[in-house]
């Protein structure tokens, strides 16, 4: 039986057999509109049309808003929400424990920028192959909208009042700290975070994700400059990002006049359609001056900024052994007799 | 009354006394960074190879040169290895604080000084001998730069001369300390026998301690306390280690760096561990518990700050339910404190470690054997309850050399706990991660990574329920509490087991742990001995208690509680543990000075309260 033919399409699947269904998580509690919850829809699509086992997949998050989306993305993946400012820490010593997971750590600005800076920092040194998406929104959601240390000289709160010292650009401090794959995007543009969180996957090392993620409670007014309003007049894109996963044919060639092409470790293409003139991105001190240019005149740089494709990574670094260390035998961990009685006999 | 009328004093030789074999302290003044480590590793192993029990206990200051330093070697034919509160043989070396050490001594002790210090004008009642070191280490050091490094070895021929040490045991440690630096071997054994010589020619031995060959060494190895947990650590099959340096647990971790590197490369030449030097403690931590949520043995080692700092993320893996092994190698606080002094004093603030209601296992290592086998204790204990586990050493334990018996291989299988495999998972089709199966409190995990549609769960420091599901339902709250401390009352029955010494009937009873215990043994000789007072003795191995903890407080009238900190931070444990109407049988002596503690003060006290 079951052998007549219906009218409904068999269901689409990705490379390994999913759907796109099988990389859902469970209904959003943040507010209507939230810049996190396109972020999550753009998390979903790109893990499903990479064809990444969700089994594989560990999310990581601190506390805040943005803290509570991995709730809201692939159910199929084990997550870990940690505390305030320390989900670097907790990731790290998951990829030592199993360097075949895939590491997504989602964070906010609060959760970065100020109480979790010192782990940020040290996170980027590291290189620890992660994608780290920090979903900044200038202020603290979860806590009813104080500044955060991201939000710019002279924006305002919905009370009025105005910010008055400096913002910390997390790509800039990627970049100089050493993370291998350092970009800004904006949740509202759909197609560039789509590639760039595509590219992020195919990538070993830490790629350092600013995505600038308006809060529409208390940080969606004019004043502000992490609002709708002032990233639609003011994102200023680097370049057309396209990519090509290294599972697809290439048949399209591109123009090395006007295209800048990474190879990613993986066999993946990174082409980056230059809208201005020689931007390099695997020049560090431009990336920062160029950064630093658009903020003085309020804009919003996006694209990717640096990349380094074949730098190694930490857990390269430490030379372990291809089995994950979580799972290795008795055997592989407890030297023998012969081992201790050595020991012994030196310390007589 | 006062006490010293009856006690009789010990080993603190009159002039013309008749002669005390190996019963005798020896402290060693010198100057933080001037190699005196060397000698008085070679004076200790010395004596050791004499087959006389020993144990040296370093008193060093926080910093790295110039400051004074002192160490205390103690032999004792009876095998007592607590530190000794009287000096028997003092070595000054360090003109600082030479004045001060000589006024301190007892009567009848002896100094051995430098001969510019002029010593011998200071007391009457003491016996003087001085060397003039900086003449006789010229002619063995032409680089005049060693000559302050090599200077101390001189004082260790001196000592073995006059205490009747054999030479040859003396060159003996002194090629297996320098094992591997030929020529320093050779510089400090000129510098040795140069003192030996001197001695021999210029020193009348008029002080009545020697060290005469004995058997109770044989076989023994020489270990200090942080090497023999990174031994431990090893060999329970720990694959992940993030720290962060402070004292005294900074060398757990770097000797474990070394034993790693030799024994635990895999045939294809690569690591089956990964140890990470983290930013701080609190990375330290959230790196243990990430490693231990993904499934690895992970651990720690830190101090008393350390701590605190790892306050909160402790309390994330007591509520998740994430297995992490954490030492302490107590130092004296509160805050810096005395970085470099020993201390006992973290029990309460370990054992309720972070906010809301917490509480964590302890294992409390009395000795460097179970700082080896109380490492494996921790991994099989935290995996098993799936929860941090503290070891609580100190700073005298895991900085001093300490004699052993060689540690026994492990003869237990690694034990990993409740984990589900993809195996397991299509059997059961689905799981809940908090729920209390099989009635012990503990629920069964999945690692990430495991390949099956049903093997995720959500790990979150926010109210849950059975299923790992955000709730703030009042009922999902209070259950899943409720099961947790399921874990800790099954936790009882699991932990070390304390030790009884005595026949269990005596009307006084003693509890102490940790380091405490080899003061505690030595007072009970002396009770006994000077007093005619028998008392049981129950060393404590772990939190929560073990039901022969409260059995012991049911049959002694009263329980003494010896501890090293002020606030009787183990006996307020207890009294919390037992029935309340034991509670007036618990008294406390405590020692909060920073020094290791001596059997002759807890005498003393213990027979003050009993009012004798």
């Amino acid at each position: 039986m079951a052998t007549t033919p219906t009218s409904t399409p068999p269901p689409k699947v990705n490379r390994i057999g999913l759907q796109v269904v099988d990389y859902r998580g469970g209904k959003t509690t943040l507010c209507a509109g939230c810049g996190h919850n396109a972020i999550s829809e753009r998390i979903i699509d790109a893990m499903y049309e990479m064809g990444v086992k969700p089994e594989r997949v560990a999310k990581f998050s601190g506390i805040g808003c943005s803290s509570k989306s991995p709730a809201y993305f692939m159910n199929r993946s084990h997550s870990f929400n940690s505390v305030h400012g320390r989900m670097p820490a907790v990731a790290t010593g998951a990829m030592l424990a199993n360097k075949d997971l895939i590491a997504l750590g989602v964070t906010g600005d609060g959760d970065t920028v100020s109480i979790g800076a010192g782990q940020f920092v040290h996170l980027m040194r590291r290189n620890l192959p992660i994608i780290y998406v920090l979903e900044d929104n200038g202020c603290y959601g979860l806590t009813k909208g104080q500044f955060s240390a991201t939000a710019d000289i002279g924006s305002t709160l919905k009370t009025g009042i105005a910010n008055d010292l400096p913002p910390i650009d997390t790509c800039a401090l990627a970049i100089q700290l050493g993370a291998t794959f350092v970009g800004r995007s904006f949740s509202g543009d759909k197609k560039q975070l789509h590639s760039m969180l595509k590219a992020a996957i195919a990538h070993k090392g830490t790629v350092m994700l600013d995505v600038v993620s308006p809060c529409v409670t208390f940080n969606d007014h004019e004043g502000s400059t992490k609002s709708y309003k002032y990233m639609q007049a003011h994102e200023e894109p680097l370049h057309d990002i396209n990519f090509v996963p290294a599972f697809e044919e290439i048949n399209v060639d591109y123009d090395p006049g006007t295209t800048f092409e990474v190879t990613m470790h993986d066999g993946s293409r990174l082409r980056l359609r230059k809208l201005e003139e020689a931007y390099d991105p695997t020049d560090k001190i431009n990336a920062v001056r160029r950064l630093m240019e658009s903020h003085a005149k309020g804009d919003v740089l996006t694209g990717v900024f640096y990349i380094n494709a074949q730098a190694p990574s930490f857990i390269d670094m430490l030379n372990v052994t291809d089995e994950p260390l979580a799972t290795l035998p008795e055997s592989a961990v407890r030297p023998g007799r012969e081992a201790l009685d050595a020991i012994m006999e030196e310390l007589r | 009354m006062a006490t010293t009328d009856v006690v009789p004093r010990e080993s603190s030789g009159q002039p013309g006394q008749a002669p005390v074999f190996n019963d005798m302290s020896i402290q060693v003044a010198t100057v933080n960074g001037s190699g005196s480590q060397s000698s008085n590793s070679v004076l200790l192993r010395s004596i050791f190879q004499m087959g006389v029990p020993i144990s040296g206990k370093n008193l060093f200051p926080s910093n790295i040169a110039g400051l004074p330093t002192w160490y205390t070697i103690r032999a004792n034919k009876d095998g007592y290895i607590a530190r000794k509160k009287e000096i028997d043989f003092l070595v000054a070396m360090n003109s600082e604080t030479a004045q001060e050490d000589v006024k301190s001594l007892a009567p009848g002790a002896a100094v051995l000084y430098d001969e510019p210090l002029g010593l011998d004008k200071l007391r009457s009642d003491l016996i003087f001998y001085s060397v003039p070191y900086d003449k006789l280490v010229a002619p063995v050091c032409p680089e005049a730069k060693l000559r302050k490094l090599v200077k101390n070895m001189i004082y260790v021929g001196v000592v073995a001369h006059l205490l009747e040490v054999d030479l040859a045991e003396v060159e003996k440690a002194l090629r297996k300390q320098f094992a591997r630096k030929a020529k320093a071997a050779n510089l400090n054994w000129a510098a040795a026998k140069a003192g030996y010589d001197y001695a021999v020619a210029n020193l009348v031995k008029r002080d009545p301690f020697y060290i005469r060959r004995m058997d109770k060494t044989q076989g023994k190895i020489i270990i200090d306390g942080n090497s023999a947990a990174a031994l431990g650590c090893m060999f329970a099959g720990c694959t992940v280690v993030t720290w962060y340096p402070i004292t005294p647990s900074s060398s757990l971790v770097e000797t474990m760096i070394e034993y790693m590197k030799e024994y635990r490369i895999g045939p294809d030449g690569k690591a089956t561990f990964a140890i990470v030097q983290a930013e701080d403690e609190l990375a330290a931590i959230g790196m243990v518990i990430g490693a231990g949520w993904a499934g690895a043995r992970s651990m720690t080692a830190t101090a008393g700050p350390g701590i605190s700092l790892m306050a909160e993320f402790t309390g994330l893996a007591y509520y998740v339910e994430v297995p992490a092994v954490i030492w302490d190698i107590q130092r004296v606080g509160p805050s810096t404190g005395l970085p470099t002094r020993t201390a006992q004093g973290d029990i309460l603030s370990t054992a309720f470690l972070s906010h809301g209601d917490t509480k964590h296992i302890m294992l409390f290592p009395n000795s460097v054997s179970e700082c080896f086998t109380m490492a494996q204790d921790a991994f099989d204990l935290a995996e098993h309850f799936q929860t941090p586990v503290f070891v609580m050493s100190d700073l005298d334990l895991g900085m001093n050399n300490w004699m052993s018996d060689p540690f026994p291989y492990p003869d237990k299988p690694i034990k990993r706990g409740k984990v589900l495999s993809k195996e397991d998972l299509e059997k059961l089709g689905s799981f809940a991660r908090y729920k209390d199966i099989d009635g012990d409190g503990v629920g069964y995990r999945t690692l990430p990574g495991t390949d099956h549609p049903a093997a995720a769960w959500f790990a979150r420091g926010s109210g849950h329920n059975e299923k790992a599901q955000y709730s703030e339902r009042p009922d999902d709250f209070e259950r899943n509490m409720e099961r947790i401390n399921k874990k800790f009352e099954t936790a009882r029955s699991f932990v070390p087991r304390p030790e009884l010494t005595g026949t269990g009937k005596a009307e006084v009873g003693m509890l102490a742990y940790g380091t405490s215990h080899w003061a505690i043994v030595e007072a009970c000789d002396q009770l006994r001995r000077e007093y005619n007072v028998e008392a049981d003795y129950l060393r404590i191995r772990a939190y929560p208690f073990t039901r022969e903890v409260h059995d012991f407080v049911e049959r002694h009238d009263r329980v003494y509680v010896v501890e090293q900190n002020r606030d009787a931070q183990m006996a307020s444990l207890l009294k919390l543990d037992i029935n309340a109407e034991l509670v007036t049988r618990v008294r406390s002596i405590c020692h909060i000075h920073g020094l290791p503690i001596d059997a002759r003060s807890v005498t003393d006290e213990l027979m003050m309260m009993e009012g004798k």
